[in-house]
């Protein structure tokens, strides 16, 4: 497939095929187009060429429900975290049951479990902008985990926090990898890449110059 | 929204999900705009809705007594006076357009004129003329032709049609009836405009909220349902918050006068006091439509 926001082609000519349970990083420099790459996967934006195929489904082929029931498969840790600051923190993590018409009320039991996975027990009442970056990181993995889905992506997930936070992070996608997940981390964090490499077996994927290219075991 | 309505679904609707009314913030100016526009438009319809059930109980009126107001008059001799009514009412009975025509006992005369010169007057010692009550058919008849027959044939006879100013009175009644309803027609077309424009201030101010509930999985009617359902009830609120007042308002009318006046036969009888409790439910209705389409607009817009 191909991708172009209209001023000539982002990303050009790319074939990727993602296997279930598998473990990937991007990486590429600023601008390169990996959290475009990762909106053509869960459907915000379509290709302008090719064909995308999101769990053998053609994207083109969805209409927008069809969308909403796709996002309910794919969790997705957003670079911006993507929160409504007037919910409270478990009300946001509890959103996808919410729109799903799913009762919150009995998954509370879960979500609390949930919470105290990503270290947010005491912080339910919390509003958003009320935490600090590692905590938005984490609930924002929880919220993308919260209906237990095939795949994961999460977008520079460890983009504003410091080491020790994001190694606590990285641990939980592992996690959830191993539970059979499909897990996707957009990343210019070459520490975090090589952290990873000695826990789970991760490929790296890498976007330069248009292309996408498998990169070396050297990392 | 291909599928029946059902009760219970109507019963969701009201009682909603807590849960995800929170979803969407509260929407400040719009709530109180809503609520406001209701209000007013359904005070408004309330004047207008009994306007228009008045006028249309006096046009009723008014028609049937003109239909049956025509009297033969007739003023003769004493000792005449019975040959006189039997060859008027021979005329009569020959007349296109004359259902029926029955002289009037002493009885039915002197209750007529008590009125004007109270029960103890003594009516035998006054010449009063003998009256024929004319029951008019569909077609009505032709006044000028019976009153050039009743020159030749019974003298002393005389049609009188006083009724008849009132034909004109009958139309006017009918299309101020009429033009209630119109401004009831405008009144929600005005009530709908002015949610549109709330429900699309709502969804714009919203953009963000309606962007992350997608980014979650959520399908637009969910989304949709969640403004449909505010305004729809609020709108309900205000209207019959609106109903009330126009109808207390209205209670309060002077009343009394003659009974077929427009100005103090303003409002409404007996069961059509049912008719204001329409209002709020229309206004629903309207609420609903207006809100579900400016939602779909946006929602399709928003991509
Ligand atoms: N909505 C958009 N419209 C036009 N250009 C965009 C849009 N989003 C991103 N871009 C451009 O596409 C390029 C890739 O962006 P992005 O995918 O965010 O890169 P990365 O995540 O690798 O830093 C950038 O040059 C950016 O300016
Ligand atoms: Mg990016």
């Amino acid at each position: 497939m191909a991708y172009s926001y209209g001023d000539g082609e982002l990303l050009g000519d790319m074939t990727l095929s993602l296997p279930a349970g598998s473990f990937y990083f991007l990486t590429g420099p600023s601008g390169a187009g990996k959290t475009t790459l990762l909106k053509l996967c869960y459907g915000e934006l379509l290709p302008t060429a090719g064909q995308l195929r999101l769990f053998d489904k053609d994207v083109r082929a969805l209409d927008r429900d069809g969308i909403a029931e796709l996002r309910r498969r794919i969790g997705v840790v957003h670079q911006d975290c993507q929160f409504l600051d007037h919910l409270s923190i478990a009300d946001n993590i509890a959103l996808p049951l919410t729109v799903a018409g799913q009762s919150v009320a009995g998954a509370q039991d879960n979500l609390a479990e949930l919470m105290s996975w990503v270290g947010l027990r005491g912080r339910a009442s919390a509003l958003p902008p009320e935490l600090s970056g590692g905590e938005r990181q984490r609930a924002a993995l929880a919220r993308a985990v919260i209906m237990s889905p095939d795949v994961i992506l999460a977008d520079e997930p460890t983009g504003n926090i410091d080491w020790e936070m994001s190694q606590r992070l990285l641990q939980l996608l592992v996690e959830l990898n191993r539970m059979g997940k499909t897990v996707v981390i957009a990343t210019h964090d070459l520490g975090l890449i090589r952290a990873a490499k000695s826990q789970v077996q991760a490929r790296v994927l890498r976007i330069a110059g248009r292309r996408i290219q498998q990169a070396g075991a050297d990392l | 929204m291909r599928d029946v309505i059902h009760l219970n679904k109507i019963t969701d609707f009201i009682i909603g999900d807590a849960q995800a009314e929170r979803a969407v913030p509260p929407t400040g100016f719009t709530a109180r705009l809503t609520l406001f526009a209701a209000a007013v438009m359904a005070f408004l319809a309330v004047f207008a809705l009994a306007l228009s059930v008045s006028a249309a109980r006096l046009s009723e009126r008014w028609a049937s007594e003109l239909a049956q107001s025509a009297t033969v008059r007739i003023s003769a001799p004493q000792g005449q006076m019975q040959a006189s009514s039997e060859a008027a009412l021979v005329v009569l009975q020959t007349t296109p357009g004359v259902a029926s025509a029955r002289v009037l006992s002493d009885a039915e005369q002197r209750k007529l004129l008590e009125p004007w010169f109270g029960p103890e007057m003594p009516l035998e010692a006054l010449p009063i003329p003998q009256l024929i009550e004319i029951i008019e058919d569909e077609e009505g008849l032709d006044a000028e032709a019976l009153r050039l027959r009743l020159l030749g044939e019974v003298p002393g006879a005389v049609l009188d049609d006083h009724a008849r100013w009132r034909a004109p009175l009958v139309a006017a009644a009918a299309r101020l009836s009429f033009l209630g309803w119109f401004s009831i027609g405008l009144i929600f077309a005005v009530m709908g405009a002015m949610i549109t424009l709330a429900a699309n201030a709502a969804l714009a101010a919203n953009a963000k909220v309606i962007t992350v509930m997608r980014l979650v999985g959520a399908k637009d009617g969910y989304i949709a349902s969640a403004f449909v359902r505010r305004f729809t009830l609020r709108s309900v609120t205000g209207a019959a918050l609106g109903m009330a007042l126009g109808v207390a308002a209205l209670l309060v009318l002077p009343t009394g006068g003659p009974q077929d006046s427009l100005l103090s036969g303003l409002g409404f009888q007996g069961a059509s006091w049912l008719w204001p409790l329409a209002i709020p439910l229309v206004a629903g209705l309207v609420a609903f439509g207006a809100t579900q389409a400016a939602a779909r607009r946006t929602l399709k817009e928003l991509r």
